[in-house]
């Protein structure tokens, strides 16, 4: 294959790779939607299939709230009919984001190898936002067994979907060859390891925020737990938390290794500085200091919990900020304009 | 979860503090009182905020220290707000006191966290496994099985199975006990990093008291001596003295460019460089090279970097005689990426009145109705000058110094023709206009090409770099490193023996119950 048709073929498969999101989280839904006629037994099945689950022995299929400690007078035949439908759906859900994935990353392998010389796809923000999403989906995948992510399933597939579609529609740039700043070994370094961190950052917000939808639900109903519908079966907030804690954690230092380690080396090379407050950093600064703060928040008496989860939120809001505000709205201002 | 007395000193973050109160009226006291609330956590989270908010305006306002001459353009454009940016100190946010005082109370409150802390730990680090808990059962994790294996046996297998852990077991006629502890390196990892970031700090201001940053505009011909009158813009650190700048000297022989013609990027810059020849000092032999992005000259620990291009058009100004009255390149900066080019140009001697240009370069010159007078492509494929003209006093004997990229207007006036509208003299390549009031001429020769070069010296860089490496390891040990403590406890109990463990993960996002459960079997297997 030549240039042109990897081209071609990265375009295909990232629509492709949309339709494939579009069908998952369609199927997530139609699962939620199963499971709101009955109630899911949070307090016993749930948060007992949860607290097994994040055992470090790595447990089961995440689809585990079954209905044998159900009375009967409940219609114990109709519920596992609904608990064989949320479990088949939610299964099939999974396998379609899988496809998705596989297509996503030929997509992403695609682009780079359709640039004349071969590089890797991280030159624009059409690139980085794709890339980005991947990170996202397998972060996803990756953790749904040993997490038991099912509650996820629809806000991943449903955020990388409109994402990618924004993407496509308005960020679509044409493969080019890298402009001369980027030409680097420090770009490969230094780019995959902020697009891990964004995408791992992105997760843990996804839970950092369900905590507060959560929290709220709880607080309204006088600490009564939900017994149905979609927030019946999202973790206790403890788990909530521990995910968002974990996820962060792995991404924070993935972070200041790239806007705090290789960030300021390429500087250095490139622009003659390690550090000039350029309004990129400014903001990878100010993402890296309110993370730091949520990792101390999580750890302070008073802070823990919901303070913590809305400074997540507020990390991740200066991160995408970084990514999307700094281009359109300081674009000639940043040596960074392009990314 | 509930902290117990048994957890001893406390795990990351987790120091149970108590309320100061409010501020006590003795001096040593309200000392005391200020130094608790400045070392808190709370206050350490509060100014961690304010860093980030402080940051801010640094990348909404042009900073001084990032691009001088946006700075300029900027105040240009905003009269009023200038003045109370001014005094805000917004131009150089982050050379500001009110940023310097953020980060110095944060850096006072970290150091007052590491000091107290490191002691703890000292302490910590030394000390053997806590004893057994009374009751073990109101840890988290918690397994109880019993066993025909004899006591001793028991302990001996948890011994093994712990290996790696602090250990200490004790033995009595009932039975006995292990107390097992292990992830110390956890707040060392925690304390390494706090330290590195005062390290950062330092390796930082170090950087900037002594090493410098410059800028210089050259014109491709042209030369450039290291010293300070060459500089269009210098800002050395408070310590650095233009004595220490090294005595290189350089000639841009050449510059490269291309721009990209298809695409979304049409009109990109790129491959440019720069044809240097240069000599390390005057008894050097002149070395060729060349520069461009990523890849500067680094000359005796000075660093020269392309960051930048554009154009000089040459023009030749003449007297009503035909007289040459100013001859050479003048650098227009560019506007945006079109690199559409505004510039002055200044012809203080030789015409009756002092006169002054005014105007923009247009390097592919079109013209549309609905845009009027635009550039079609950043490559002087049709290069061409629209200026307004001035003529008086262009204030150059003022005594004041005067920017190069602009005319002080305030005894110039714009000169206009017979019929009293303003005179724009617009030029192609080549063209020759004659100016209104025997002024003389104008004429446009060719175009040449100019580079910014970014010249600095950076000599603390070593150490923020090593600081935020160590940062980094330290902070992997203090998220990744779990300590935890786990005890198991043997009795004789009704011809069994009853064996119990228990575990406690100290640090901030653990779990241990699967740990402890693996433990449990293991024993029990083996029993």
């Amino acid at each position: 294959m030549n240039h042109d048709q990897f081209g071609q073929l990265s375009n295909w498969s990232i629509v492709l790779a949309a339709v494939f999101y579009f069908a998952a989280f369609i199927t997530h839904l139609a699962e939620w939607a199963a499971g709101r006629t009955v109630p899911a037994d949070s307090e016993g099945a749930l948060l007992g299939a949860g607290e097994a689950l994040t055992a470090e022995s790595g447990a089961s299929v995440p689809v585990q709230v079954t209905a044998a400690d159900r009375g009967a007078e409940r219609g114990a035949d109709d519920a596992d009919d609904v608990e064989a439908r949320v479990a088949r759906l939610s299964a099939i859900g999974f396998r379609l984001t899988v496809v998705a994935a596989a297509l996503h990353l030929i997509a992403v392998v695609s682009r780079g190898l359709a640039a004349d010389p071969v590089r890797v796809p991280w030159g624009n923000m059409y690139e980085f936002a794709m890339t980005a999403t991947l990170v996202v989906t397998i972060g996803y995948l990756a953790l749904f067994k040993k997490y038991a992510l099912t509650w996820l399933s629809p806000i991943v597939t449903g955020f990388v979907l409109v994402v990618l579609m924004v993407d496509v529609l308005i960020l679509y740039d044409p493969v080019v060859e890298l402009r001369d700043a980027l030409q680097s070994p420090w770009l490969i370094i230094h780019v995959i390891s902020a697009i891990i961190a964004t995408g791992a950052f992105t997760l843990g917000g996804m839970a950092s925020a369900l905590y507060l939808i959560k929290d709220r639900w709880l607080r309204k109903h006088e600490g009564e737990l939900p017994t149905r519908g979609y927030l019946a079966r999202v973790p206790s907030l403890l788990q909530l938390d521990r995910f968002a804690y974990r996820t962060h954690a792995f991404a924070f230092p993935v972070w200041t290794f790239a806007a705090l380690i290789t960030g300021p080396i390429w500087a250095q090379a490139a622009w003659g500085r390690y550090w000039g407050w350029d309004p990129k950093e400014v903001w990878a600064f100010i993402t890296w200091v309110v993370y730091a703060a949520y990792l101390h928040a999580r750890a302070t008496a008073g802070w823990k919990g919901k303070a913590a989860a809305i400074v997540a939120l507020i990390g991740l809001a200066t991160l995408w900020f970084n990514f999307v505000g700094i281009n359109f709205f300081f674009g000639n201002g940043s040596q960074h304009s392009y990314a | 979860m509930s902290t117990t007395s048994l957890e001893g000193p406390p795990a990351y973050g987790a120091e149970p503090r108590p309320d100061p109160g409010p501020a006590p009226l003795a001096p040593l006291e309200f000392l005391r009182w200020t130094w608790r609330q400045l070392t808190s956590m709370r206050t350490a989270l509060i100014l961690l905020f304010l860093l980030a908010l402080a940051a801010v305006p640094g990348s909404v306002v042009p900073q001084e220290s990032v691009d001088p001459l946006r700075v300029i353009q900027w105040k240009d454009q905003h009269s009023t707000l200038t003045p109370i940016y001014e005094n805000l100190g917004l131009f150089s946010v982050y050379e500001s006191t009110w940023f310097s005082a953020v980060y110095i109370l944060l850096m006072i409150s970290l150091v007052g966290c590491i000091l107290p802390r490191t002691k703890v730990y000292w302490k910590a680090m030394r000390a053997r496994p806590p004893r057994l808990p009374r009751n073990l059962a109101r840890l988290p994790a918690h397994r109880t099985f019993s066993t025909d294996a004899a006591p001793e046996d028991v302990l001996d297998r948890a011994g093994r199975a712990l290996r790696g852990y602090r250990q200490d077991t004790t033995t009595d006629d009932a039975g006995g006990s292990v107390s097992a502890e292990k992830g110390y390196l956890r707040e060392a990892g925690n304390l390494l990093f706090h330290v590195s970031v005062v390290i950062v700090l330092v390796g930082f201001a170090f950087g900037s008291l002594l090493g410098f940053k410059g800028g210089v505009i050259v014109v491709t011909g042209g030369s450039f001596g290291n010293n300070l009158a060459q500089y269009d813009d210098f800002d050395p650190g408070a310590l650095f003295s233009p004595k220490q700048l090294k005595p290189f000297f350089f000639t841009v022989k050449d510059f490269d460019v291309t721009f990209i013609k298809e695409g979304r990027e049409t009109g990109m810059a790129h491959k440019f460089s720069a044809g240097l020849d240069y000599q390390a000092s005057p008894d050097q032999p002149t070395e060729h090279t060349r520069i461009s992005v990523n890849h500067p000259l680094k000359v005796d620990g000075t660093n020269v970097y392309l960051i930048g291009h554009g154009y000089a058009p040459v023009v030749t100004v003449r007297d009503a005689a035909g007289k040459k009255v100013f001859s050479g390149p003048v650098i227009f900066l560019p506007e945006d990426s079109t690199f559409r080019s505004f510039g002055v140009i200044k012809v203080p001697e030789g015409t009756p009145k002092q006169l002054g240009f005014e105007g923009e370069f247009y390097p592919t010159y079109a013209f549309t109705m609905e845009t009027g007078p635009f550039t079609a492509f950043p490559e002087d494929k049709n290069p061409a000058l629209s200026m307004a003209v001035y003529a008086g006093d262009l204030g150059l004997d003022s005594g004041v110094p005067q920017s190069i990229y602009a005319l002080d207007k305030e005894k110039l006036t714009k000169i206009t023709d017979d019929a009293g509208k303003p005179v724009r003299v617009d030029l192609q390549l080549g063209n020759t206009v004659t100016l209104p009031d025997q002024l003389g001429s104008i004429t446009f020769d060719r175009v040449d090409k100019f580079v910014k070069l970014q010249i600095s010296h950076n000599p603390g860089g070593w150490i923020a770099l090593s600081g935020v490496v160590l940062a980094l390891i330290g902070l992997l040990g203090s998220l990744f490193i779990r300590p935890r403590r786990i005890w198991v406890s043997v009795r004789r109990q009704d011809g069994r023996t009853l064996v119990e463990v228990a575990g406690l993960d100290r640090s901030a996002g653990g779990d241990l119950a699967g740990e402890i459960d693996e433990l449990a079997q293991q024993l029990e297997e083996k029993a």
